[in-house]
């Protein structure tokens, strides 16, 4: 086992280095600084940080007008609020206008750090994917989400850039990332298992588990799931025959859906789809929680051999 | 330009702006009167801008919040030369750049989208911080309806805009005194009378950090007054809390609130158009 690192670790410095090699870079904080690791901007770039107060929907529009103005504001806010509190101002002033503003979404899904539902989001995938001109990413480690921080860097647009709260291993290790590829992590034929952000490392346990117990499966996984890969997600369904997504986050509309829709034009497939069966969750230890609402890698296992019958 | 033919321009955008409403078959014409004076004085004399150069970075930006007043704007720019006045006539038709609410991604001149009522003061605090951080001088105007702020979102960015002493933000409220449908007054909704949409303004913003300036949001030369105050003010962000009629300059739609938005007949137009006419003639009167 790897070294365990925390996304929002590396996005704090990250975010430094981006600031270090592109004047444009700003950073908003809407008073989670300490927890988003945001604080690390506030330290070493004071001049490029600015706390908007607990205010999202303020925070959102501020954004768009710095971005309006030529700078590239990246947004540091819970995945729970910056999805939701301020959606209104998001779709108007920074999709519709496809402005170049950056949205840090940290805490998503429901490993949150004894918050409870309140600060748990698992439709966020759902709703930002559907937002036009929106990209949506997904890093499933720490090293994913600053290789991932460069390339939306690079890209002119809005991107909702959805990160996990705690330390996890590395499995992306030489790895590139390319906004609106996917990442086949394992080759097999049985049955391709999709996934995306912090799921593919349970994703990832679990396909090695499934070789011991005789079934080869492929894993490939999605770190965009808007601009989706259409063509790595068809060649998985062609190349094994059926398909089980897996995410922390909603079975509705998030990467299933995304799946979903993909194979039902180009390619019908049996699709299985792993995540929250819509229900909010609770707080509680990050274990206990896997464990309750099936997304452990053995959830991910036996929900593989049932859609094989073995 | 004089005071007097800002005056006059005011009285061209409505008329224009009337005229491509009647032709849309529909549109929002109580709000674009309230402020046509304001938007005359604006793209004629106040704004820093150049008609040519719609990209231009140092030009100054200016935000119509109260974004349902689009057709207004779009007619100050088309008449201050941005694009041929013959396309208001495009307004709200399919393929058209003059859309129902203002897109700055379909015309040079929105510097931001608006529609969504209450968002357009927090994008000008982040041109404002932007022009700041990029230490550039221009200037970030945004108009205020005084429906929309009953948004909380306005409260939040006046928050923000005095915190970070935002001296480059100038921002009008058009205070009307009407919204769409409103509250009913002792008399009853079945009244045109209505409570207002926001009850002491001046005491809200100045009680959020921000300087306040008072003046007859229809007198060209008084608003222009109130503009020099507010731009001179150093120390934070400065509003002009300009005090407006609904419908003004047309004697059947003036302060009632069913002219908001809503069609308007061939009969109605002329007269309309008439009344604006008369009030231009007697503004030439006054300067002979």
């Amino acid at each position: 086992m790897s070294t365990l690192v925390a996304q929002r670790d590396r996005f704090g410095e990250t975010m430094n280095a981006l600031c270090e090699r592109d004047p444009r870079v700003v950073l908003l904080d809407g008073d989670l600084a300490n927890s988003t690791k945001a604080d690390k901007v506030a330290t070493a770039h004071p001049e490029r940080f600015f706390m908007m107060g607990i205010a999202e929907q303020n925070l959102a529009g501020v954004a768009a007008g710095l971005a309006s103005v030529g700078l590239q504001p990246w947004v540091a806010s819970f995945a729970a609020f910056l999805a939701t509190r301020d959606l209104d101002q998001i779709r108007v002033v920074v999709a519709q206008p496809g402005l170049d503003v950056k949205l840090a979404a940290h805490y998503s899904g429901i490993l949150t750090g004894y918050t409870g539902k309140t600060h748990q989001v698992a439709n966020d995938i759902a709703i930002m994917r559907s937002l036009p001109h929106m990209a949506v990413v997904a890093p499933c480690d720490a090293l994913e989400a600053e290789t991932a921080m460069l390339a939306i860097n690079r890209y002119e647009g809005p991107v909702y850039l959805r990160l996990t709260r705690d330390p996890a291993p590395i499995i992306s290790d030489g790895l590139p990332f390319v906004l609106g590829r996917g990442v086949k992590l394992r080759e097999g034929r049985d049955i391709a298992v999709l996934s995306t952000g912090g799921q593919t490392l349970r994703a990832y346990e679990a396909v090695k588990t499934l070789e011991q117990r005789g079934v080869n499966a492929s894993l490939l996984h999605l770190p965009t799931i808007k601009p989706l890969d259409v063509a790595a997600v068809v060649d998985a369904a062609k190349s094994t025959g059926c398909v089980l997504t897996c995410e922390e986050h909603s079975v509705l509309g998030g990467l299933g859906g995304a799946v979903a829709e993909v194979l039902a034009q180009h390619h019908p497939t049996r699709v299985s789809r792993l995540g929250l069966r819509d229900v909010d969750a609770e707080s509680g230890p990050n274990d206990a929680l896997l464990h309750k609402y099936g997304l452990t890698a053995d959830d991910i296992v036996k929900a593989a051999c049932d859609l094989l019958n073995v | 330009m004089t005071d007097a033919e800002l005056q006059r321009a005011g009285n061209q955008i409505r008329r224009r702006a009337l005229t491509a409403v009647h032709h849309a078959g529909a549109g929002h014409i109580g709000g674009v009167f309230s402020c046509a004076d304001m938007l005359a004085a604006l793209y004629f004399a106040e704004l820093r801008i150049d008609p040519q150069q719609p990209h231009w970075p140092e030009r100054d930006r200016f935000i119509l919040s109260k974004g349902h007043c689009a057709v207004g704007l779009y007619t100050a720019l088309a008449l201050r030369g941005y694009f041929d006045v013959a396309e208001l006539d495009t307004f709200d038709a399919i393929d058209s750049r003059l859309q129902g609410h203002p897109d700055m991604t379909k015309l040079p001149g929105i510097d931001m989208s608006t529609g969504s009522l209450g968002q357009g003061l927090s994008p000008g605090v982040g041109m404002a911080l932007g022009a700041r951080i990029l230490d550039k001088g221009f200037r970030t105007w945004v108009m205020l309806g005084d429906g929309e702020v009953q948004e909380g979102q306005i409260w939040e960015a006046a928050f923000i805009a005095s915190r970070y002493n935002l001296s480059n933000l100038t921002a009008i409220l058009d205070w009307n005194h009407l919204q769409q449908y409103g509250w009913s007054t002792s008399q009853g909704y079945a009244a045109v009378a209505r409570r207002d949409p926001v009850d002491a303004p001046v005491a809200k913003w100045s009680a959020f950090g921000w300087q306040v300036f008072e003046c007859d949001g229809h007198n060209v030369a008084d608003f222009r007054a109130a503009c020099r105050r507010a731009t001179s003010v150093t120390t934070g962000p400065a509003i002009i809390v300009a005090h407006t009629v609904k419908g003004k300059g047309v004697s059947f739609m003036q302060n009632d609130y069913g002219w908001h938005s809503r069609p308007i007949s061939d009969a109605e137009l002329a007269q309309a158009i008439a009344e604006l006419n008369a009030a231009d003639d007697a503004l030439l009167e006054n300067r002979a």
